[in-house]
């Protein structure tokens, strides 16, 4: 088992760099720019596989998490706190180097918030806020967590729409680049897009290696048993409610991250992330990467995504998000690629037959 | 009473209005098999689900070990060595007969030397480890059930209508597993419709009729009480089952 998420990670490190040379040598590497974008976007639609597959929950807030995260960041660091200099608050953070002063467009000295120190309150802020709906709503049994977040997906729009702090309607433009360590710099830059293209792609690998280790655990397993037989797994000494917190916690973590990351890549973010449209986006892509499959989720994602970003869909955009939800949670509720998957496996890797014939009495 | 291992004082429980257990009281002490009888909708397995922590008690007591349990979340009986074998043996369908054994080893830290055991017990589920769980018969379910329960060292079984859907040779197999566990020192709270299986295994029994406990005693008493023959036992049941 081990050998084959190997070559899974292999195959889909081989794609990502083909896909680039393959751009690259048609002369067509400006694609890359929505290619990265779709790669954050998947890192949500990964997360909430896991809740939807292993926890079997669903979130329609997922875009309000989105949306957390990116203007956490973009608040913080194009928000000038001078005037606040100050304050023992202040004084306090800048003295262990969260602020930087730097000049802005019109050449008036600010200080605004590190875009480390950024992310790490829009981590902190999206699981606290996580956790006050989830538990709750996890408590109980049945999809109170889908009613839950969906009017927190609702919340969370009318207050960056309504609010001057997040810039109303016009959402927040400038957000500054983000230099993560080294070379290494998160921004929207032509001569970075290369970087930041497979910035992308190795966060959605850390991702998806990092969850596979967490599924195939003991931890796993219990969400496996939770999303097949509540009942017995709580019988068996799992907490259920406690374990559907934590995967649903990790899952919004894991979109506020994604926010931050597009945030500073893309330089600013709107309302619309967070609209309920983007969040019933969100869960059809991972009904249709097959939820549990974390690869699948994450290539079906990317791919439509990008379909989405180069406007194939034209107006039809969000009608086509609402059709393949539909199709696929009629048709192939499993994902249309678990009977594909199955025949790969059974001819490369010749995995066990799991439709074994029962026999015996009863 | 000699080490009592399950204390139970006038426990009530219901659903909305109605209520369905109206002031039980058993016992059940280390080492016995003790068979809770009833027809259909008598209130039994509400009183399971009840001890377990499934549904939430109205009223009354239950000790297990001597330390109080009732309102304790359900996942909170393990650490109390106490395990519900739930009603339809409720195997985890998608999940390998190997990982639905480690799930009961969920708190064991010797989970895979336990697991060695159990297949041990059980060769049926060594020939099927790598199967998912749905695939297998009725039958092999119930002793995945039995042995993902056995994973978790319980020292107090409460097995939920065993012998639900399956056929009379297989009923028989089940029950002869679970004789055999008592051996190894399980201790069981046996909740049937099955009276003579029962009763054919078992050390004491009650009897329940609309949420109340009508009758208890020996098995052997039990057995040759008329009125569970005439209620419970059916003529000629001797021939069905001997």
């Amino acid at each position: 088992m081990k050998l084959r998420r190997f070559i899974v990670v292999l195959l889909l490190l081989a794609a990502m760099v083909g896909v680039q040379i393959f751009l690259r040598a048609t002369g067509q590497e400006f694609c890359l720019t929505q290619l990265t974008m779709a790669l954050y976007y998947a890192l949500v639609v990964i997360g909430l596989g896991l809740v939807m597959g292993y926890a079997g929950q669903v979130s329609l807030g997922h875009g309000g998490f989105f949306a957390i995260g990116g203007y956490t960041t973009a608040v913080l660091t194009t928000r000038d706190f001078s005037p606040f200099k100050d304050t023992a608050w202040v004084g306090l953070l800048k003295a262990a180097h969260v602020f930087v002063a730097k000049e802005d467009l019109f050449g008036a000295q600010v200080m605004v918030v590190t875009p480390w120190a950024a992310f790490l309150a829009a981590m902190a802020l999206t699981a606290v806020v996580a956790v006050l709906i989830g538990y709750p709503a996890l408590r109980l049994k049945g999809h109170y967590l889908a009613m839950a977040t969906l009017g927190f997906g609702l919340i969370v729009y009318k207050i960056l729409l309504g609010s001057t702090v997040t810039g109303a309607a016009d959402g927040i433009t400038s957000v500054p680049e983000w230099s993560l360590f080294g070379v290494l710099t998160v921004s929207g830059k032509t001569a970075l897009r290369v970087q930041n293209y497979y910035i992308a792609c190795g966060l959605v690998l850390a991702v998806l290696l990092l969850l596979q280790n967490l599924v195939h655990s003991r931890v796993g397993r219990a969400l496996l048993a939770i999303h097949d037989r509540e009942t017995a797994a709580n019988a068996m000494g799992i907490n259920t409610a406690s374990y559907k917190l934590r995967a649903f916690v990790l899952s919004a973590i894991l979109a506020a991250a994604a926010g931050v990351f597009f945030t500073h890549y893309t330089g600013g973010i709107g309302p619309s992330e967070a609209s309920a449209l983007k969040s019933v986006r969100y869960v059809a892509l991972a009904a249709a990467g097959g939820m549990a499959n974390l690869w699948g989720v994450a290539v079906i994602s990317t791919l439509i995504n990008y379909l989405s970003l180069r406007d194939w869909f034209g107006s039809y955009d969000n009608a086509v998000f609402g059709t393949m939800l539909i199709v696929i949670i009629s048709i192939a509720p499993e994902g249309p690629l678990k009977p594909l998957g199955m025949a790969v496996r059974r001819v490369f890797f010749r995995l066990r037959p799991s439709g074994g014939k029962p026999h015996g009495a009863a | 009473m000699p080490n009592m291992l399950l204390k139970v004082r006038n426990l009530r429980c219901g659903y909305g209005s109605l209520e369905v257990v109206r002031g039980v009281s058993l016992h059940v002490c280390a080492g016995e098999i003790v068979g809770l009888l009833g027809a259909n909708g008598a209130g039994k397995s509400s009183l399971l689900k009840s001890l377990a922590g499934l549904v939430v008690p109205w009223g009354g007591e239950i000790h297990v070990n001597g330390r109080p349990t009732r309102g304790l979340p359900a996942w909170h009986g393990v650490s109390n060595s106490m395990v519900l074998v739930p009603e339809g043996r409720q195997v985890f369908a998608e999940m390998t007969v190997r990982e639905n054994l480690l799930i009961g080893g969920y708190h064991n830290k010797d989970r895979r030397m336990d697991l060695e055991i159990v297949v041990d017990r059980f060769p049926r589920l060594r020939e099927r480890i790598n199967q998912l769980a749905g695939t297998l018969s009725g039958g092999e379910q119930q002793m995945l059930a039995l042995g993902r329960a056995l994973m978790t060292r319980p020292k107090l079984l409460m097995l939920d209508e065993p012998s639900m859907g399956l056929a009379p040779l297989m009923v028989k197999e089940v029950f002869s597993e679970i004789l055999k566990m008592k051996e190894l020192g399980v201790t069981m709270l046996l909740v049937e419709q099955n009276a003579v299986a029962t009763l054919g295994i078992a050390d004491r029994a009650y009897v329940m009729e609309t949420g109340e406990i009508i009758m208890e005693g020996e098995a052997r008493d039990l057995m040759s009480n008329p009125e569970v023959r005439r209620a419970y036992l059916g003529k000629g049941y001797k021939e069905v089952w001997e």
